[in-house]
């Protein structure tokens, strides 16, 4: 197994062993094994098709969701199994949240938007969800911001602040894992900086797995790196070796851009 | 490490012209290694002068290399042997404009000794001159071929300049004791032996670089990083 040693023991180190994926007949995913640390922000490069987004919905069982999809292999986040027969997906994806590309606000308030979550698990007091909507902008840095138009609805946020509305909306119901696919390929480059920021900030509390094409990104936000290609995971490692001195020949190739 | 090309050519264009740019200026520096200790043999000011004017054209090299280093990085944010390799030409060229202002030095020196007699024939200082210009040109064959076990030879080789260095010192010291008016013509000889021992100096920085640039590893004072130097030696 592909294993960062040090930091094998913090709170919300996921698991994953011989995962595979396949989409009907067609395999989309070989099988990965791999330590995802609790605690850091690990980032999954790769060419469009080569498994990383694959992987990435696998963390949280959100594959499921496709029809034909078959998934196989184990995920435990601290050691609990995230597959298995009698495994609630929703209390699984309570625990690991998502945030996707396209920034997705419900067309409400921004205040209930960030509430959604909270009343669906059955929290209704309001000020119980008062204190826990605050906590949850102000740790996706968008407190300051939007204090002031908390009733006002949240598709009249800029592209970048519902972004943030909808990682804090994915905060509110704490969860101890943080899945982003591409959360800034569609944003500019001052609101990419703020999500930016804002992902190492979370690091503190959350692990973070980020899917990203943009290369940079990966070397400025993320502890480790993941590198897929064709359905395999080529090189996991340290970030900061990845991007200097890279063991395999094709991680080298794809970050250099001598692909294709 | 057979390296595929850029899918982006421009890019790929960018390090070539790069790659090519250091060679010439690798080569401009190896010609005045050669010919500051030619002018030495020969007593010829005429051959001095011209190296020292060569020297300039050097300078200009390393700005313009300098120059393609920062827009290629501010361009292209290279990453892995790219940026190794960029980060290495930007240091490069700096070893290489020391060498050949090494080179004008001996030059100044020959000027000044340019009518004395020669104080004995010229044996050792002219092998210093040989080994370092070969040891130069081996550290560039080794970072055009990516070969570290070259660049480790030339590091080996600085020794035997030192050890040279060394005896010239010993034997320029004894004609000064023989007598004072030997005192001129030795000291200036005495400075183009250092010169050149400099030379090699610089020219192991450029070893360590090259091996550095295809292995990724940082074998530069070893043993104030508290690590093994024997490790790294073990592998010559």
């Amino acid at each position: 197994m592909t294993t960062i040693q040090d930091t094998q023991h913090a709170p919300g180190t996921l698991t994953v062993q011989d995962l595979s994926v396949h989409y009907g007949p067609k395999q989309a995913l070989n099988p990965v094994s791999m330590l995802i640390p609790g605690h850091k922000v690990t980032a999954l490069i790769g060419p469009s098709g080569c498994g990383k987004s694959t992987f990435l919905r696998s963390l949280n069982r959100m594959n499921e969701m496709i029809l034909g999809c078959k998934v196989n292999g184990k995920v435990e986040l601290d050691g609990e199994p995230i597959y298995g027969a009698g495994i609630d997906p929703v209390r699984v994806r309570r625990r690991i949240g998502m945030v996707f590309q396209k920034s997705n606000p419900f067309p409400k308030s921004i205040f209930e938007n960030v509430a959604y979550g909270l009343r669906i698990g059955g929290i209704n007091d309001k000020q119980d969800l008062s204190e826990k909507v605050e906590r949850a902008l102000t740790q996706a840095a968008l407190w300051d911001e939007a204090k002031d138009r908390l009733g006002e609805s949240a598709l009249g946020l800029s592209g970048g602040q519902q972004q943030r509305l909808c990682i804090a909306r994915a905060l509110a119901v704490e969860p101890e894992v943080l899945l982003m696919d591409e959360p800034a390929s569609a944003l500019d480059p001052i609101a990419t900086a703020h999500i930016e920021e804002l992902i190492h900030e979370l690091a503190s509390r959350y692990t973070v797995v980020i899917v990203t094409h943009n290369m940079q990104q990966a070397a400025r936000v993320s502890h480790h790196t993941a590198f897929f290609y064709m359905g395999d995971l080529i090189e996991f490692g340290a970030t900061n070796t990845i991007f200097t001195k890279p063991q395999q020949s094709k991680t080298e190739d794809y970050i250099t851009g001598r692909f294709g | 490490m057979a390296l595929r090309e850029h899918t982006d050519r421009e890019y790929e264009h960018e390090l070539r012209q790069l790659r090519e740019q250091l060679l010439v200026m690798g080569s401009q520096v190896e010609r005045i290694i050669g010919d500051s200790i030619r002018a030495l043999q020969d007593r010829d000011e005429g051959l001095a002068k011209q190296v020292i004017s060569t020297d300039r054209a050097v300078d200009r090299m390393e700005v313009e290399l300098d120059g393609l280093c920062l827009q290629i990085l501010a361009k292209r944010q290279p990453v892995a042997s790219d940026l190794r390799f960029i980060t290495l030409v930007l240091k490069v060229v700096t070893d290489l404009e020391r060498i050949a202002d090494l080179g004008v030095n001996i030059c100044e020196r020959v000027i000044e000794l340019g009518s004395e007699p020669p104080l004995k024939p010229y044996v050792d200082i002219p092998r210093m001159g040989i080994d370092v210009q070969a040891m130069l040109r081996d550290v560039l064959d080794a970072l055009v071929a990516k070969d570290p076990e070259k660049a480790r030879q030339t590091i080996e080789k600085d020794k035997v300049v030192d050890a040279l260095y060394a005896q010239v010192f010993r034997e320029l010291l004894t004609f000064m004791m023989e007598s004072g008016s030997n005192v001129y013509r030795a000291t200036r000889l005495q400075s183009i032996a250092k010169y050149l021992e400099r030379m090699g100096d610089h020219t192991t920085n450029l070893a360590e670089m090259v091996i550095f640039m295809v292995e990724g590893n940082d074998i530069r004072h070893l043993e104030s990083r508290g690590e093994d130097p024997a490790s790294e030696s073990t592998k010559n």
